[in-house]
């Protein structure tokens, strides 16, 4: 039985890095490029619902959807102001800027609000709901519920909608897309936004998760999101979906029976092997390194 | 005689020059490193614990940590050959943090309490000594066949490789040679902080490198050098800038790759007429 509620905390875990991964492999799969401020905007993602709930007494619902606005806004802002002018540059550049992007935010929050972990407000009444012997807690159903709905809303956005469609296409070949009359870089700022939104929800959900948050929070999980997709195969959304879940199996997995110091070098020690042996990632097509 | 405030100062930047090129040589095969940081700890640990714990003379730590850092670089850049370009990128990272865990979690370096009681043995003379030292083997190694086979990698790997240039071997040569300067540079550190922590050398001290070199300029010889030394001794004048030191390098990173990504300094800023082609002795 202490497996499967493992399974659970890995679920949970999991769900929230696929959140970010997907953030990730969106913006990589147009643009060929890392978005470095990506686990910051995650970052702004839990204070505004920190800010929304603890000192406007807003709930959970409110909280959510006031974030999704606030990172689709501020993902937006990124790429007009740090990726946009840039992005002809080569490797470094777009890197180097956005890495920019990451410690003007990461400072400013610290100067806002302290660089210590600060508590996140109780949004749920913690229950516990017994099931054949493994016990959820309200907040675990709620997170992998959301998670969950974003992944599938996602999945059906990109293969349903004119604006996934115009997404994919995109990705395949940006100046064949360009030519074939699709609004490119419409495309590519609605990614923006749904990729930040996505990273949005999953700061509220990592705040209601870990209950407390801070400035930094953003480096460990925007590094955990890019060893995500590498696993996963680089511009890869399902890739991207289901390595999150098992990377977030594994970590707990890690912790409950080896030991809690060394979840990370697992992480990033599959990604190495990855990288050695299957570059193009778990579910990648074709050998694609020269990216 | 100086004053201490002003030896610190110029410890400081020799050290961040140090750091700098420890970017910049990987970079002149095209190779991006985020994670330099973690040789710069390899090194500060490695010394601190030889002079520490072994009574080692530092002259001989500084070189042991030079070496140590330089071969686990050579290890990490070995699958160079199939990993480049953003992949190298998150590689490092993640190298970097499994490095920063380990020294965070085994006792003998202290863990989460860091690793204190390290002798003063840093002086100017020496960090000096070692950067004059790197720097004359860079400028050698420049105009040697090694420097002209880093060139033809980094304008186009695959036709050097056509060429004959054993691509993988320069890689690594030059992935080891950037991680020894970063070892150098810890080494050194270590021996002025007095004091290590895992945290000195996690994802800030690793961009911070990125920050110095870019800033200087990354395809000319001289450009970490004075990138380094400008946005070590700029701070130190301007106390706003200290208090906001990192906004003020955020805000310098996107306004200069959005108007000079190649940095202050270029190749071919200082000659006469522009090169027609690239024509080495």
């Amino acid at each position: 039985m202490i497996f499967l509620q493992q399974v659970v905390n890995g679920l949970m875990l999991g769900c929230t890095y696929a959140l970010v991964a997907l953030g990730y492999t969106l913006i990589f799969g147009l643009l060929r490029l890392i978005h470095m401020a990506h686990g910051e905007v995650l970052m702004i993602g839990a204070y505004t619902a920190l800010v929304i709930i603890g000192y406007l007494h807003g709930n959970l619902f409110l909280a959510l959807v006031g974030t999704m606005m606030v990172t689709a806004v501020l993902g937006i802002t990124i790429y007009l102001a740090s990726i946009r002018f840039v992005e002809k540059g080569g490797h470094l550049s777009p890197l180097v800027s956005t890495i920019g992007v990451a410690i003007v935010l990461q400072e400013l929050f610290t100067k806002m609000f302290t660089g210590e972990k600060i508590a996140f407000p109780e949004t749920l009444a913690v229950k516990n709901i017994q099931l054949g012997g493994v016990t959820f807690s309200t907040v675990q159903v709620v997170i992998i519920v959301i998670a969950l709905a974003c992944m599938i809303v996602l999945y059906r956005v990109l293969k349903g909608t004119m604006i996934g469609k115009c997404i994919r296409a995109v990705s395949e070949n940006m100046e064949t897309s360009r030519l074939l009359g699709i609004p490119v870089f419409r495309v590519v700022v609605a990614t923006f936004g749904i990729a930040s939104t996505l990273a949005g929800i999953a700061g509220v959900l990592v705040g209601i998760a870990y209950h407390s948050i801070y400035p930094l929070m953003g480096i460990e999980i925007g590094l955990k999101g890019l060893a995500i997709i590498i696993i996963g195969g680089m511009g890869n959304v399902v890739g991207a979906m289901v390595s999150g879940l098992l990377v977030g199996m594994m970590e707990i997995f890690s912790v409950a029976y080896i030991s809690s110091s060394y979840k990370d070098a697992f992480t990033f020690g599959l990604m190495v092997l990855i990288l050695i042996w299957k570059p193009e990632g778990l579910f990648g097509k074709r050998a694609d390194t020269r990216v | 005689m100086i004053d201490a405030y002003t030896e610190s100062i110029l410890i400081f930047v020799g050290i961040n020059i140090l750091l700098a090129y420890s970017f910049y040589i990987p970079m002149a095969t095209n190779q991006i490193s985020g994670g330099q940081g973690a040789f710069m700890g390899i090194g500060a640990y490695v010394s601190a614990a030889l002079t520490v714990n072994f009574h080692v003379p530092f002259a001989l730590a500084l070189a042991a940590s030079g070496l140590v850092a330089g071969a686990i670089g050579a290890v990490v850049g070995f699958p160079a050959l199939r990993i480049r370009g953003l992949y190298l990128v998150i590689m490092t990272l993640g190298f970097a943090e499994v490095v920063r865990v380990f020294f965070m979690t085994n006792e003998y370096f202290g863990g989460a309490y860091g690793f204190s009681g390290i002798d003063e043995l840093t002086n100017l003379p020496y960090v000096y000594g070692v950067l004059a030292l790197v720097l004359v083997l860079l400028f050698r190694l420049e105009r040697s066949h090694i420097g002209r086979a880093f060139q033809a990698i980094k304008e186009n790997d695959l036709a050097g490789e056509t060429l004959g240039i054993n691509v993988t071997r320069y890689k690594v040569i030059a992935f080891a040679l950037g991680a020894m300067a970063a070892g150098l540079g810890g080494a050194l550190y270590a021996h002025y902080a007095l004091f290590i922590d895992s945290n000195n050398f996690g994802f800030h001290r690793s961009i911070e490198m990125v920050i110095f070199a870019v800033f200087g300029g990354i395809n000319a010889l001289w450009g970490p050098l004075v990138g380094a030394t400008i946005l070590t001794v700029i701070p130190e004048f301007l106390r706003v800038i200290q208090e906001w030191r990192m906004v003020f390098y955020g805000l310098m990173m996107i306004l200069l790759m959005a108007f000079r990504p190649q940095g202050l300094l270029t190749k071919h800023m200082f000659r006469r007429e522009k090169p027609q082609g690239e024509t080495e002795p």
